[in-house]
């Protein structure tokens, strides 16, 4: 027989600690359907997806009742859609527009989430379908509900490609104008990588990589609340104990994780890819990384302390998840977008939280600059320069990281935006005065680091 | 398709008749029982058995929900694995 304190306490995690499944991801693959012809590329995408995904939502929602746990996202991700591009004949930014609205459609049509994968892998250099792809995606995600843009710049490998690096400036910039209506919306579905990941199931980042089969079912857990939780049991131990306590929480986190992916890979029919074992906060008050962190002993999230904690807290996820699952990949670690985090929004509304002091952490967690509100006339050099720095972050320490920053139009330092739902309240973070156009508008490429003499 | 019932809510008279009736009805089997105080709350715990294809178990939650209503408690209906595969390795 089952114990009974052991059912109690998934219960209690369930509805207390706002324990759930982050997203079921399924991936699927477009290669096939790339052509000259842009018509029939649209229809073969629409009905490949749609005909793939039929039942994803579906299946998502039955394991929840079963189970009896939530499982907040149902999404698809699919093959870089650049790659659709360069095979069209004489390509051109209405047709990639076009097929953003295909994915529209067919994302609508499953009743999904968010579809993920207008994206373009340039860490190098662009070829021609890539650069036009890049420069539709401020229309494409104008026009769009459901799509998420990601674009990769730099990779350890290969170094960074500061001609993207400009260039995406200029895109987040536009696709912020665009949406002015929104606050600048667009810029929430669109992700600037460097070494992204090609089995990553959560948004705005995901796609479904080169190396990927035809479908896979990716899942993302979640869970900081039930991290806090047990934090709360062990106030005033040592390090050690905290640490093992939160490895500990995070294996149980991730079996259930485990459990949804191989259940939804059976009952669909699709190989199971990985869990993504990061911890992804919502805007929920008890949801919240920030709340870990100063669970540890910090009076405020982005005081000084901040970085180690969370570097603790971030080895320790992935050290307590790796053993209860099968297979871990996608970004594998703790989230800080300040927009969907209650206590990052409370710390950036404090001023102790800022652009100097998230850069720091994301040095040692999972991703990087991400959903930060800034203000509206902020130059498409100084992105430009933002997305530089982290990208040079990624590549050095051989690890993931993003910018997802959005220059709300007309919001100055000290106004607070409003998303809603998962993507929650960004109060606008100050950027520096000093311009760095000429920096950016060098262009070229910095080569990639050195791999041995690490100091 | 093996499942636990848990029952949390204040003490009173009845609960055990009431949940096991509905099981009854719906053709859900018992296998094994277990109810204790915890923090000042009735807790019980049922190991059941959803022998009849013509039940699913959606239709036995929508019946529990009516009593959780009614005497004012917390039932949920959960798969077996899903506590399994968090507690055990």
């Amino acid at each position: 027989m089952i114990n009974p304190f052991e059912v109690i306490e998934t219960i209690k995690m369930i509805d207390e600690e706002n324990l759930d499944i982050r997203t079921i991801t399924m991936g699927i693959s477009l290669k096939s359907c790339a052509g000259p012809d842009i018509d029939t590329v649209c229809e073969k995408v629409y009905n490949k997806i749609t005909t793939y995904a039929k039942d994803l939502v579906k299946t998502g929602e039955d394991i929840e009742a079963q189970f009896g746990i939530p499982i907040i996202n149902k999404r698809i991700s699919v093959t870089p859609i650049a790659t659709l591009v360069d095979a069209l004949e004489e390509p051109t930014v209405e047709k990639c527009v076009k097929i953003a609205k295909t994915l529209d459609r067919a994302a609508k049509t499953t009743g999904v989430n968010f579809i993920g994968g207008y994206t373009a892998l340039v860490h190098k250099d662009y070829t021609n379908g890539e650069k036009i792809l890049i420069e539709s995606i401020p229309e494409a995600l104008a026009s769009t509900d459901l799509v998420c843009s990601s674009v990769n710049v730099g990779s350890t490998r290969a170094g960074i490609n500061m001609n993207a690096v400009k260039q995406m400036g200029q895109v987040v910039k536009k696709a912020a104008e665009l949406t002015a209506d929104t606050q600048g919306f667009a810029c929430a579905k669109l992700v600037v990588f460097c070494n992204a990941v090609e089995d990553n199931p959560f948004m705005a980042g995901a796609f479904l990589g080169e190396g990927e089969g035809e479908c896979v079912i990716n899942v993302g857990v979640s869970g900081p609340g039930v991290v806090k939780c047990a934090l709360e049991k062990v106030k005033g131990e040592d390090f050690g104990v905290v640490a093992e306590t939160i490895k500990k929480t995070a294996f149980k986190i991730t079996r259930m994780g485990q459990l949804v992916a191989q259940e939804a890979s059976k009952r669909l029919g699709v190989p199971f890819g990985i869990v993504d074992l990061s911890l992804a906060p919502t805007p929920a008050v008890g949801d919240s990384v920030a709340y870990i962190l100063e669970e540890m002993g910090l009076e405020k999230c982005g005081t000084h302390g901040t970085t180690a904690a969370l570097a603790l807290l971030n080895d320790a996820v992935k050290k307590g998840g790796i053993m209860a699952s099968g297979y871990v990949g996608g970004l594998s670690g703790a989230f800080i977008p300040v927009s969907e985090d209650a206590g990052m929004i409370a710390a950036a509304k404090d001023g102790v939280l800022t652009l100097e002091k998230l850069e720091a952490m994301t040095c040692v967690c999972s991703v990087g600059l991400d959903m930060i509100v800034i203000p509206g006339d902020t130059s498409a050099e100084t992105i430009s320069a933002i997305i530089a720095d982290e990208a040079a972050i990624g590549m050095v320490n051989t690890k993931t990281t993003a910018v997802r920053v959005i220059p709300a139009p007309g919001k100055v330092e000290g106004d607070v935006v409003e998303f809603g739902g998962l993507l929650g309240t960004g109060p606008v973070m100050p950027v520096k005065g000093y311009s760095s156009a000429e920096f950016i508008n060098r262009g070229g490429r910095i080569p990639a680091p050195l791999q041995s003499l690490k100091n | 398709m093996k499942a636990v019932v848990t029952v949390i809510g204040k003490d009173q008279k009845g609960i055990i008749a009431k949940v096991s009736n509905i099981l009854f009805e719906n053709e859900v089997n018992i296998l094994d029982i277990s109810q204790t105080i915890m923090q000042d709350m009735f807790t019980m715990i049922m190991l059941v058995d959803f022998e009849s294809e013509n039940v699913t178990l959606k239709q036995v939650v929508d019946k529990l929900e009516e009593a959780e209503k009614e005497m004012g408690l917390s039932i949920h209906v959960q798969r077996e694995e899903i506590f399994t595969s968090m507690h055990r390795i």
